[in-house]
């Protein structure tokens, strides 16, 4: 009872919230009002059922935490984390999914395979934003400059100069990596927000010079006519460019992974998360504080660039559109919500939020507006990701001998 | 001559504009260390309102100063009920949590409120009606230097804002509240200090302000969009770091560095390059003083 009372309240309030923007609309030059009263209704309803949803998942919270301080925290054994480390499991896994990926072009259409393409591509940048964000703990909200950057690298090179695709792939990820030091150079000293603010000022600031040199990046138009990523000089029809390039992509995927992979577990890998979790007492144990950030920096950004040119070639044409702050939020989100440093994680959260939408044409208006609200219920109700990153930790094994004797 | 101080007074508007947002910024940040990223779309929504509202009016057949205050009144109402709502779903469940969920969370909340407007309303720029009255006095100044009657509207309201607000922080039972909280949360906690409420007073206050900056831009450029929040909250949250985040006077100052800044580099070198330059002056001074132009050093315990 009083449970509906309060939600009576919370739809009433929201009522009062929307009223304004849901119900009326002005059209200030004809001077007429449209009053939309249905749509008062359905924000009622809505807010009065998700008030309960929204109460009971509090209160799920709250139990979860309670229960896990008795147990002493997560230990991480969930459907993902029995799926990964359990070999019985992992290895048909992993051969399942391979045979999908190698199957995938020829049983659906160049359709499909073009936005899986482009999820991979996704896929890409986030693990690339992964090594500076989840690993390295830089906030980076202007990550889509270097993809930009890589992008057009490939583009005007060819348009000028007439190098292929495979050569501008290396020359892309290290103008990335260049510009990922020049970037991180003068913002070293900066910490969280203030670096947040000023990557983000970065982001725009790429895109507004991309728009505004006209006479080198022709501007808004944008730059035509980019050649598909070639095969010793064969020629290939659209369909047959597309598979082409999907598996080039899943080659640079698994490329990505198994650098990404190794690199955590490096010298450099562990200086960064060491810096994550303090950077005064990494300091202090006698980390480059300098050399790591950059590094960071520099390893990120390098795979936004390859990627960049990879984009390039697979749309053709690119433009400053492509390059909004909406791209670094959608892939800061993929690195969020996969769970940070976790590359399981943002590989599956790379595919949902990509994939997503193309499949949800039908809510294609609305798929920001969700993708909104699911970024802040996901950092309210499961901040550690979908996959959290579990760090490798060693367990002491008793002796056979002993176990069976206690 | 008459162009540069033609700059300088576009400048100071400008710059008085991202003051009045980059109070809601400052505020907030130096009591619970968040970046509110959504405080630009709680402007666009004030700017809304405040279209919404007068259009019905003038419809129905009100006219004069009589629309501008009503407007600006509801637009203040609606966008603290924003704010208000916005702290308590978006921020107050990750109080506890690690430094960057509430900022993502708050990217998360800045989309939704961009697209409900977007949705509900229209993609399109709608024609904001002209509110603010044209002074004949101003005629002879308005020649000399581009100050015309809305300009001073904006000037004078937020000057007496930012010495309302800085009265109400100095002298009332709130301010010396949200003070201490700014202090030491836990500490204002134990002495009696209901911080909960006030954080949200906190963002109340600011979305207020936000509110009115969003009905003084929208008068004097004639028309707003859906979008036009993330500029200007990055604007604002630039101007706020360039003053020292957390402090109220720097904030003030900050915007006017920045207005200043942006509207002699429009005047002088391109126009298409303005936000560079803002960028580049923030990054500048971020260099020479991290902590901001009258931020104070803040030593990091070990």
């Amino acid at each position: 009872m009083k449970n509906i009372k309060q939600s009576l309240l919370i739809a009433a309030w929201f009522v009062f919230l929307t009223f304004p923007l849901m119900v009326v609309k002005v059209n200030t030059l004809k001077h007429l009002v449209e009053w939309r009263w249905l749509n008062m209704l359905w924000v009622a309803l809505g807010a009065f059922f998700l008030s309960f949803v929204w109460r009971w998942a509090m209160e799920r919270k709250q139990l979860r935490s309670r229960a896990d301080e008795e147990s002493g925290g997560d230990d991480g054994t969930g459907l993902g984390h029995r799926l990964l480390h359990d070999p019985k499991l992992f290895r048909p896994a992993l051969g399942g999914l391979a045979a999908a990926a190698l199957l995938f072009p020829w049983v659906l259409d160049v359709y499909q395979v073009n936005i899986m393409v482009l999820a991979l591509i996704f896929v890409v940048l986030g693990l690339g934003l992964n090594i500076t964000v989840g690993l390295a703990g830089l906030l980076d909200l202007g990550y889509v400059a270097f993809f930009a950057v890589g992008a057009y690298s490939y583009a005007l090179i060819n348009q000028y100069y007439g190098l292929g695709f495979w050569a501008c792939l290396p020359v892309g990820g290290i103008i990335g990596a260049f510009l990922g030091v020049v970037l991180g150079f003068p913002i070293l000293r900066l910490r969280g927000d203030y670096l947040a603010i000023v990557t983000l000022g970065f982001g725009s600031i790429a895109k507004i010079v991309i728009e505004n040199w006209e006479d080198f990046t022709n501007g808004a138009k944008g730059v035509a006519n980019i050649p598909r990523p070639g095969l010793f000089g064969m020629e290939m029809n659209i369909g047959a460019a597309t598979i082409y390039t999907y598996y080039l992509m899943l080659l640079m995927v698994l490329f990505t992974i198994f650098v990404t992979n190794r690199l955590k577990d490096s010298r450099i890998g562990r200086a960064w998360m060491a810096l994550r979790e303090d950077e005064i007492a990494c300091v202090a144990m006698g980390v480059d504080m300098a050399r790591t950030k950059l590094s960071a920096y520099a390893f990120g950004a390098f795979w936004a660039g390859a990627v960049g040119v990879i984009f390039a070639a697979r749309n053709t044409y690119i433009n400053p559109n492509s390059f909004t702050f909406m791209e670094s939020a959608i892939v800061l989100s993929i690195v969020v919500l996969g769970g940070m440093g976790s590359i399981v994680g943002v590989i599956i959260a790379a595919l949902v939020l990509i994939l997503m939408p193309e499949y949800l044409r039908a809510f294609a208006d609305y798929r920001m507006l969700v993708f909104g609200a699911v970024m802040v219920l996901m950092m309210i109700f499961r901040p550690q990701g979908l996959i959290a990153n579990v760090r490798k930790t060693y367990v002491h094994r008793k002796p056979a001998a002993e176990e069976s004797n206690g | 001559m008459d162009y540069f101080l033609e700059l300088v007074c576009s400048g100071l508007v400008r710059g008085s504009i991202y003051a009045l947002i980059a109070l809601g910024y400052t505020m907030v940040y130096g009591i619970i260390q968040l970046i509110n990223f959504a405080h630009g779309e709680i402007y666009m929504i004030g700017a809304f309102v405040a279209l919404i509202v007068s259009g019905v009016l003038t419809i129905y057949g009100f006219s004069g100063v009589s629309i501008l205050v009503l407007a600006a009144l509801i637009a203040a109402i609606y966008a603290a009920a924003y704010g208000y709502t916005l702290e308590k779903i978006a921020y107050r469940p990750l109080r506890t949590a690690p430094r960057l969920s509430p900022l993502i969370s708050a990217i998360g909340a800045s989309l939704f409120l961009q697209n409900y407007v977007l949705l509900a309303q229209t993609p399109d720029y709608l024609p904001f009606p002209e509110l603010i009255p044209e002074f004949a006095f101003m005629d002879p100044i308005a020649q000399r230097t581009g100050l015309g009657s809305a300009e001073l509207v904006i000037l004078v309201t937020s000057a007496v804002t930012m010495i309302g607000l800085t009265v109400l922080i100095k002298y009332t039972r709130i301010g010396k509240a949200m003070r201490a909280t700014q202090q030491d949360m836990t500490m204002a906690r134990l002495v009696g200090v209901n911080v909960d409420r006030v954080i949200s007073m906190t963002f109340v206050i600011g979305s207020v302000l936000a509110a009115i900056g969003g009905v003084l831009v929208g008068s004097s450029i004639g028309q707003i969009n859906f979008y036009i929040g993330f500029m200007a909250g990055v604007k604002a949250f630039t101007a706020a770091v360039l003053g020292g985040i957390g402090n109220i006077p720097g904030a003030a100052l900050g915007g006017l560095v920045l207005g200043l800044a942006e509207s002699l580099a429009a005047g002088y070198v391109s126009s298409a390059y303005e936000d560079v330059f803002a960028f580049g002056v923030l990054v500048i001074i971020l260099i020479l003083r991290p902590e901001g132009l009258l931020g104070k050093a803040v030593k990091q315990k070990v």
